[in-house]
């Protein structure tokens, strides 16, 4: 082999050695997470990197669980309903903010945008006491009113973006026929932004499903809790032995659903974080 | 969620002249408006004034209508028995260090990581896409999981990375990745730079695939070393991209919480300013307290945020 050839094969090899590494970073953890959860508790303080005798007590033991398919149950309707509500505020805000020139839409874009920065704890206070006062303490109502803090200013900046590239052409085609903008939002440019809605309702779903400070707080009783509070909450007999095994397998039941999602839309995903990221 | 967007989308095309249509479009436009408004008005203004409000008073979580006002004295108070409030509190400055700790290690490791991996997979080789997909696990995995799993790995008697490490000869005993005061720092970081290298490799592989190709033909033409063409071309065109991310990963780290609160419970070793505010707020139910705490760090985030939005709309006027 020319000292050439050979140097250009190291550079190969050394670039896959790179990219393995790389992987073995980005996904040994969940795979760790597999193999435990496949253990039984007898072999749980055996460190194994393979699995080797596929045991499904784990999940038999979670799936048993009343509070663990409530809380499943309630963080499906908690993003679900968040998604839906942000999508429809986001929505018609989008048209007044991508669409139409009008005094103080600067202003109302940078307040939006401010709200995406707001520390949560600083609200934490003066929310619960608006949740208090609406008598929604303890209900999957208090999430779904308090998510929209960090989903709405998200989606309405990337449906902005995404509202303002589609063509003037059409919406002008309508005006010359008189539509009124509620019927030029909704028949003439939401068919085109069905894209741009799936990006941001999953991104807004997969932020209100993984949400913890706030479920921690408003919720109080395991009929209520969602289930990031439900998994920070399993404990054993004493704080240094937490049932291990029982832990990740709900852990890789709440995320798995999620890996596929983002493993199925990774190219819309990628699209709605960098939008109008980079264009300035 | 992060956000990542710094630009309005440009209205080039919108009527200029008032016209009776125009007058309508504007009438519609803020009724479009107002849902959004309102919502962010009951979830977002009016809870941060109250928030403020609550720092000058003695209100208790049991009942936040029944406070009165106490001025100052949340934050810093002078008495027979010396200074007390939260200035003079000690451990709030301990959180206020953590949170300065957390913020400048992970956000630092973070952008290098995260540019390191974007160089990686800007390659063109097979199954850069599967790859590219594979590497956003992490960011799909909830914190509190991540945290969990990882507390698993780093279990000090059982755990995968302890074992790992006795088997190479790093180290001679296991060590106590979450209990020790001068380990769990790193602990904390450690998960928090896992999960959210993603985010900053994504961004970075986004500005890289917009970098003009043929400032790389000129520099490959004249021979000149990959490495002096990346600190030379690469890093100074994708320096605004870098900042972005850069502001977007701070201000998430100074309000860390969930990793903080699930991998090392309320442990003064980690403390951050948010967990401190809600251990206040919430188990001491010291309502006046916990938002005095509270009001600090919005202020800090609010100082940040405004540099920020400052510097892009100075970077939008001089763009158009």
């Amino acid at each position: 082999m020319s000292p050439r050839l050979l140097k250009k094969n190291l550079l190969r090899l050394g670039f896959w050695c790179l990219i393995g590494i790389l992987l073995v970073y980005a996904v040994f953890p969940f795979y760790y997470a597999i193999v435990t959860s496949l253990k039984p508790s007898s072999a749980l303080f055996q460190v194994s990197y393979w699995i080797d005798n596929p045991d499904f007590s784990n999940y038999a033991a979670v799936l048993n669980q009343a509070s663990f398919l409530r809380a499943i149950g309630n963080s499906l309707v908690v993003a679900l309903c968040v998604v839906t509500l942000a999508l429809f505020l986001s929505l018609t805000a989008a048209y007044a903010l991508g669409r139409v020139k009008f005094r103080g839409r600067g202003t109302v874009l940078m307040m939006v945008l401010g709200v995406s920065m707001f520390p949560q704890v600083a609200v934490l206070s003066g929310l619960f006491e608006v949740i208090r006062a609406l008598g929604l303490y303890n209900t999957s109502w208090a999430l779904i009113l308090s998510y929209t803090i960090f989903t709405l200013p998200f989606t309405v900046w990337v449906l902005t973006t995404f509202m303002g590239q589609l063509p003037h052409e059409l919406e002008e085609a309508a005006i010359m026929d008189g539509a009124s903008p509620w019927v030029t939002l909704t028949r003439v440019l939401l068919p085109l932004l069905w894209p741009a809605l799936v990006t941001t309702g999953l991104l807004a779903f997969i932020a209100a499903w993984n949400e913890f400070l706030f479920a921690l707080t408003f919720t109080l009783t395991d009929s209520q809790r969602t289930v990031p509070v439900a998994i920070a909450l399993i404990s054993g007999g004493s704080p240094h032995e937490l049932p291990w095994g029982l832990l990740m397998a709900a852990s890789v039941l709440v995320t798995v659903p999620l890996v596929i999602l983002v493993l199925i839309f990774q190219r819309r995903i990628v699209s709605g974080l960098t939008a109008g990221a980079l264009k300035g | 969620m992060s956000v990542s967007t710094t630009l309005a989308p440009d209205d080039e095309y919108l009527l200029t002249r008032e016209t009776p249509v125009q007058r309508r479009r504007v009438r519609a436009a803020w009724l479009f408006l107002t849902p959004m408004l309102l919502c962010l008005a009951l979830v977002a203004a009016w809870p941060l004034l109250r928030t403020f409000w609550f720092s000058l008073t003695d209100a208790s979580l049991a009942d936040t209508g029944d406070a009165t006002f106490v001025g100052l004295s949340n934050y810093l108070f002078h008495s027979s028995a010396g200074w007390s409030g939260l200035l003079a509190d000690p451990q709030w400055w301990n959180a206020v260090r953590n949170t300065l700790h957390f913020t400048v290690v992970s956000v630092g490791l973070e952008i290098v990581l995260g540019l390191l991996v974007a160089l990686l997979l800007n390659v063109q080789f097979g199954g850069r896409a599967l790859v590219r997909a594979l590497i956003l696990i992490p960011w799909a995995i909830p914190t509190i999981v991540s945290a969990k799993i990882w507390s698993w790995m780093l279990n000090d008697q059982f755990g995968i990375i302890n074992h790992l490490m006795l088997g190479l000869g790093l180290i001679d005993a296991p060590l106590a990745w979450t209990a020790d005061a001068d380990l769990s720092m790193w602990a904390v970081i450690i998960v928090d730079v896992w999960k959210t290298v993603p985010f900053v490799t994504l961004l970075m592989l986004a500005a890289l695939q917009m970098l003009p190709s043929d400032c790389y033909e000129a520099a490959r033409v004249d021979g000149i070393h990959p490495v002096k063409v990346f600190w030379r071309v690469t890093l100074p065109l994708l320096m605004p991209a870098l900042l972005v991310a850069a502001i977007f990963r701070i201000l998430d780290s100074l309000r860390v919480f969930d990793v903080i609160y699930v991998l090392t419970s309320n442990s003064s070793s980690t403390m951050s300013m948010s967990v401190y505010a809600r251990q206040h707020l919430v188990e001491f139910q010291d309502v006046g307290y916990g938002s005095a705490a509270s009001t600090l760090l919005f202020l800090v985030v609010a100082v940040i945020a405004m540099v920020y939005l400052y510097l892009g709309r100075r970077q939008l006027e001089v763009r158009s």
